[in-house]
């Protein structure tokens, strides 16, 4: 039996969803509406009386002091449109969840088995508006349809309190499920046939590499005495599929590289993973000797090091970009709540305790054609933010840092950057909790929620670049309270020492996460029929390679089962046997007694060989930028701090709950209004204690345009910069690496292939340049190589990026430092040498151009002068500190004073510089590694004499007047603002978004 | 109106004596604050201080009875999923205790009977709304008469407000508290009364503990963002009728401490977080009241 419950507001009360829904209309589709009003409806399925029905309308369903409800008819009432949006079959639909839950509870002993709630939502549209109108509302705004679908009903043949045909998004699979084989020929163009239509993302060569190895002779006599076929099943194919996707097996990072320089010199590259990035960290830990307080890098879900004697910390950043162009707030919150999964996952598994999101999208104000399958920026970046807001807030984990950056070129792929910090106390039991081990014997048991289609491909699909036929079922949504119960029983089940090994389940779903733990034991043996699912019908390959969200895979102690089981059982929270872990050497499935995979582990794991691909580095020319110094550098500041990369990002950041855990220090909002730009997060993790984890990130993705090399040294120095600016020491600093890249791989499709891997490679080996002057080790990373759309003739790749963010130790909180002018008299230093660098810069781009002069970082100087500073906000000397980064000098004395809600009067020449002829270049170049500092008098002498090796120079002071008053090149006043006028500046461009 | 547990006692109500304070904070389902409300009912001097999960509550393994401050924790309870709290509400009015025929919410109203403390906060808040327990007129808690709905911004929002205390308010929490200064982070917490006459009454018996406020603490102010989600009056906190169950929006458990100021690095603070008091009331109310 099918019902209906509609749930709306009484008159009077305020629609806060639809004025919202209204606006967004007007902005994102400039269609003018009336008024929008909104109404729940909730479709149950299951036998219930009209009496019951009653009772769940009017208690969790509604809420008697501003709603009203009606049951099995229509609340709906003077409107011109109407139009119910609802999840298409198989979604995640996480009210409906709840509100399942809810009515069984009513429900009692007479529990109901085949109950279910599904939601939807009814939009009333008041306005003159055409139905062709009414649609591109629907689909435009209101439903993503891969995922949702809509219904429009026109008020004018609408008969009041007719009821609204119910419509169940119940999912029907008529297939029983079934393993077949899949012949693999001796023909190259069959092989890739195979390979596309069933979006395995493997090359001809893997798949004959794959073919070939089922055409052993020992390997099709194991298969017979193990009762499966000779021929390989779809099951396998599947598995080895994901297991051998670029986005597991980071195929280009472990490539043998050519790689050829500007002036014809050649060398060769064997993995820029293992050499440049393992490199780096390898050598820093041999330094460091017995201090190394690296505790697991590179070889877990999350790098994990030493917080003190007692703790561990415990960070991992992910990217989630294809799925979130297809479904930006799936995406997005599959990608937060994923990512938390990865540090959850990490040894023993970690307490979640900070979030960092990183987005970049083209502008939000793009108003272009879009190429077929895009979703408009501005949708991209409300619905990433909101996904984002939901995964992290619902999880009760704090977003402490981010930032947004914007161009043109991530119009073809956002990047939705998600990290996850977390703390473990170093030993559980007596056991160090940073060890994984799995021994043979061990019950493989899988937790959290069930598994559907839903995440099927996503592996593969996010190897390869966004296509008319991207499968749409490599979307997901995540659900955060699921995870949040299953977080909550695991955290418990660990400290009784009721599991040895813990893994999430990501991209390949069980294919990995059991695979990657049988390598530890040495193989497995698991039953898929065992496996919960969402809806009958599922085959065995979907079944294990399905992404299906918040699920962990354990190595639970055979004589703590029941124990572990019965945990689970008493917390709500699904737990399931599915077979051991063994140390056969094979990775052996079943489906209730039939056997449906049986590989060597070795070869899933190191049958693939190793790639090899040539770069060539020809460095790009641009033309010389050649515009005049413009006359009002006032007005020229204004619009750089208005500019997207620039301007306050305060409305988002509000909708990110950043002190939950209380242990919120140095806040993403600082200042004397609380809306100036921090540079870094400080949090205390143990509130009983004041030391603390510094959280910063770097990101600069234009300076790629003219060389990777100093983009990647410029990412670097500004997340160590950010960190120092709060008062982080290099002593305990580590580094991640995320690299988005386009593909990078020479072909019909990527002709220019050799040159984007010449980047990579140029990165890369910044990357180990730098982090090693540094001391700062990279512990854990992540790289997405295939940002590239293409439909049609349109290719869109996004500019190479590269994310470094850092985490650190700070030994008290209290010495943190925020970047707000503290008092008037205070004096302005500048640390750090100015030099004519705008290639790549916010004011070339303003003025239309990229240019050359890229910023060099000069890290030894850089670290001396890091070191230095330190020391003295350890001494207490020092008032504030700003990183000066996009924008330059300009905007970063322009911002301290309007965040202190104090005036500046500040001679720019005085700066530390070398080649600066105008002011423009003076207020504007990007150069790296330098720190706006205010100091008071009183501190003068102790200040100097502490950064006495640095170059620095006292260029002003901070005022009381509201005044911002910069004198530039030949002693003339340049600039004279309100501060109020320059926030104005700052603060408008995103305020409403 | 604040009738001390000795009178609850000579009645024969109260079971337990408590030589030490003993403190509960409820998790589970998407509770989120439970650690830091935990730490400020221990900085606050209670002597036990347990963070129970509800299946605990339900298995019958923790029972309430051997408690005397119930903490509702800020959070997400079901993700706010059917509006915050209800799923939450409708749990606790429903699901019944392992092995006994009692309710969770029977037991929870013996212990407002016992004349113990609740404090709810945000999420806990809008429990407590829903529930009924908060205003709770002439003592009843089952009849939902106020509510927290949608900021009128439509967003959630991480902001800290000034806060005007009633002095002549019965709550305990409050006591000699004059201008509070939290952050709230929330996107229901607007306070809509269901009529006039609910509103008045709320003021009349004064159980408007806490209004969102200028800076100064002497207005009471409806203009956003002092007021950040358009509540009613600028509502931000009611308590029942005896002051013993209050129930606030802002996090008093997220300011314990100055480094917790959002401007702490630029104005001279008290070490000690403002929220902390709230929890030191409640502790010192119950040992003064034993």
């Amino acid at each position: 039996m099918i019902s209906r419950i509609e749930i709306g507001f009484l008159p009077g009360v305020r629609d806060a969803l639809g004025e919202k829904t209204r606006r967004r209309i007007f902005h994102d589709l400039h269609l003018s509406v009336e008024n929008v009003e909104t109404i729940e409806v909730y479709t149950l399925e299951g036998d219930l009386t009209d009496e019951l029905l009653e009772r769940i309308a009017a208690g969790p369903f509604s809420d008697p002091v501003i709603q009203r409800y009606a049951v099995n008819r229509s609340l709906a009432f003077d409107f011109d449109w109407l139009i119910e949006v609802g999840f298409r079959p198989g979604v995640t639909d996480n009210v409906g969840r709840t509100a399942t839950e809810a009515v069984r509870l009513l429900l009692e002993k007479a529990a109901n088995g085949g109950l279910k709630v599904y939601t939807s939502r009814q939009y009333l549209l008041k306005g003159k508006l055409t139905r062709r109108e009414v649609e591109d509302i629907a689909s435009g705004l209101l439903a993503n349809e891969l995922i949702q679908r809509f219904e429009i009903i026109d008020g004018r043949t609408w008969k009041s309190g007719e009821p609204v045909k119910p419509y169940v998004p119940r999912v029907i699979v008529a297939d029983q499920p079934r393993t077949e084989y899949v012949d693999l020929p001796d023909d190259d163009a069959a092989l890739q046939e195979i390979s596309g239509s069933r979006v395995l993302a493997l090359t001809v060569e893997e798949m004959r590499i794959i073919r070939n190895y089922f055409q052993d002779e020992a390997v099709q006599r194991r298969r017979r005495e193990a009762g499966i076929g000779e021929g390989i099943t779809d099951v396998e194919l599947e598995c080895l599929a994901q297991t051998w996707s670029e986005h597991c097996k980071h195929k280009i990072f472990n490539s043998l590289i050519t790689y050829e320089d500007e002036h014809g010199n050649s060398r060769v590259i064997d993995s820029l993973f293992k050499s440049c990035v393992k490199g780096s960290t390898n050598a820093i830990r041999e330094e460091l000797g017995p201090e190394d307080w690296c505790l697991s890098v590179f070889v877990d879900n999350a790098g994990i090091i030493k917080f003190n004697d007692e703790y561990n910390l415990v960070f991992k950043v992910e990217t989630h970009n294809s799925p979130s162009a297809l479904d930006p707030y799936g995406g997005a919150l599959t990608g937060i709540v994923g990512v938390n999964r990865d540090p959850f996952g990490a040894g023993k598994g970690a307490k979640l305790i900070f979030n960092t999101d990183v987005f970049c999208f083209a502008s939000p104000f793009y108003d272009q054609p879009l190429p077929p399958r895009i979703l408009h920026p501005r949708r991209i970046y409300e619905g990433v933010r909101e996904g984002v807001e939901h995964g992290g807030n619902k999880s009760g984990i704090p977003t402490v840092n981010g930032c947004l950056v914007f161009d043109e070129r991530f119009l073809g792929k956002p990047l939705v950057y998600c990290g996850t910090g977390g703390i473990m106390p170093a030993r559980i039991l007596g056991e160090p909790s940073h060890i994984k081990e799995v021994q043979p014997g061990d019950i493989v048991v899988m937790t959290g929620g069930r598994i559907g289609k839903d995440g099927i491909h996503g592996a593969t699909f996010s190897s390869e670049e966004l296509h008319e036929g991207s499968p749409v079922t490599a979307v997901q949504i995540g659900d955060p309270i699921t995870q949040k119960r299953m977080t909550d029983f695991l955290l418990l089940a660990r400290d009784q020492g009721l599991y040895r090994a813990i893994t999430d389940n990501g991209a390949g779903g069980l294919s990995s996460s059991v695979g990657e733990m049988a390598s530890l034991s040495g193989g497995c043996e698991i039953d898929l029929k065992k496996a919960p699912l969402k809806y009958a019908g599922l085959h065995p390959w979907e079944i294990l390679i399905s992404e299906a969200q918040e699920r962990m895979t354990l190595a639970v102690y055979p004589d703590k089962i029941d124990a572990f089981l019965n945990l689970a059982a008493k917390m709500g929270v699904e737990a399931t046997v599915l077979g051991r872990f063994t140390d056969s050497g094979m990775f052996h499935v079943c489906y209730g007694e039939q056997t449906v995979a049986f590989l060597d582990m070795e070869f899933l794991h190191e049958g693939l060989p190793q790639m090899k691909l040539n770069a060539r580095w020809t460095p790009p020319a641009f033309p010389e930028p050649d515009f005049p110094e413009p006359a009002d550098l006032g007005r020229a500041l204004k619009e750089m701090l208005g500019r997207l990369n620039i301007c306050s990002k305060e409305s988002v950041v509000r909708q990110y709950d950043h002190e939950v855990q209380g242990g919120s220090a140095v806040k993403p909002l600082v200042g004397a209004a609380d809306d100036g730009p921090g540079d870094a997060a400080v949090l205390r993790p143990i509130l009983e204690s004041f030391e603390g984890i510094v959280v910063a990130s770097g990101i600069c993705p234009r300076y790629s345009d003219i060389d990777t090399y100093a983009m990647a040294a410029c990412a670097i120095d500004e997340a160590i910069r950010n960190a120092v600016a709060v008062g982080a020491s290099l002593r305990r600093m580590a580094g991640l690496d995320n690299f988005c890249w386009c593909d990078p791989v020479e072909s019909e499709k990527t002709p220019d292939g050799r040159y984007k891997l010449a980047q990579l490679v140029r990165a890369n080996e910044a990357l180990y340049d730098y982090t090693r002057i540094y001391g700062v080790p990279c512990i854990s990373g992540k790289d997405s190589m295939k940002n590239d759309y293409m439909i049609g003739g349109t290719k869109i790749s996004i500019p190479p990026t590269l994310l470094f963010s850092v985490i650190a130790r700070m030994d008290d909180v209290r010495r943190a430092v925020t970047m707000d002018a503290k008092q008037p008299g205070d004096l302005v230093y500048v640390l750090g040498e100015t030099r004519k660098e705008l290639g790549g810069s916010e004011w070339y781009a303003l003025n239309g151009f990229v240019g050359n002069s890229v910023p060099r970082v000069d890290a030894r100087k850089a670290r001396s002068r890091y070191e230095a500073l330190c020391g003295a906000m350890e001494a207490g000397l020092v008032a504030s500190c700003h990183d000066c980064s996009d924008g330059g000098l300009g905007v970063a004395l322009a911002e301290i004073a309007f965040a202190g809600g104090l005036g500046m009067a500040v001679d720019v020449s005085l700066a530390p510089s070398a080649g600066i002829t105008r002011n423009d270049d003076l207020l504007f170049s990007e150069s790296q590694s330098r720190l706006v500092v205010t100091v008071s008098p009183a501190d003068r002498e102790a200040f100097e004499s502490m950064m006495a090796d640095s170059e620095m120079a006292c260029i002003g002071r901070v005022t009381v007047e509201q005044t911002f008053v910069v004198t530039g090149l030949q002693g003339r006043v340049i600039i004279e603002e309100e501060i109020a006028s320059l926030k104005e500046a700052w603060q408008q461009t995103l305020r409403e978004m | 109106m604040t009738g001390s547990l000795k009178e609850n006692k000579e009645q024969g109500k109260l079971r337990t004596m408590p030589q030490r304070v003993k403190s509960m904070v409820i998790t589970g389902n998407g509770t989120n604050c439970e650690m830091e409300m935990a730490h400020a009912c221990r900085l606050a001097g209670s002597d036990e201080v347990d963070i129970v999960h509800i299946s605990d509550l339900i298995s019958g393994e923790k029972r309430l009875d051997d408690y005397h401050f119930l903490n509702l924790p800020g959070g997400f309870v079901d993700g706010d999923d059917l509006g915050s709290a209800k799923a939450n509400a409708n749990r606790l009015l429903h699901v019944r205790i392992r092995g006994t025929e009692e309710r969770l919410y029977d037991s929870l109203r013996r212990f407002i009977a016992d004349g113990k403390l609740i404090l709810g906060v945000c999420n806990g808040f809008q429990l407590m709304v829903k529930l009924g327990l908060l205003p709770g007129f002439d003592g009843d808690y089952a009849t939902q008469t106020v509510t927290l709905t949608y900021n009128d911004s439509g967003k959630f929002e991480d902001r800290w407000v000034y806060l005007k205390p009633d002095p002549s308010s019965p709550c305990v929490f409050t006591r000699e508290m004059e201008g509070i200064y939290l952050p709230v982070r929330h996107g229901e917490g607007k306070l809509v009364p269901r009529d006039e006459g609910i509103l008045k009454r709320l003021h009349d018996q004064r159980q408007v503990v806490l209004q969102y406020s200028d800076s100064s603490f002497r207005e009471a102010v409806m203009a956003y963002p002092q007021n950040p989600n358009g509540s009613t009056n600028a509502i931000a906190g009611l308590c029942n009728e005896t002051g013993r169950l209050f129930g606030l929006m802002p996090h008093p458990e997220a300011y314990l401490h100055a480094t917790n100021h959002p401007r702490w690095t630029r104005e001279k603070l008290p070490e000690e977080g403002q929220g902390l008091q709230i929890f030191r009331n409640a502790v010192n109310f119950l040992r003064r009241e034993l």
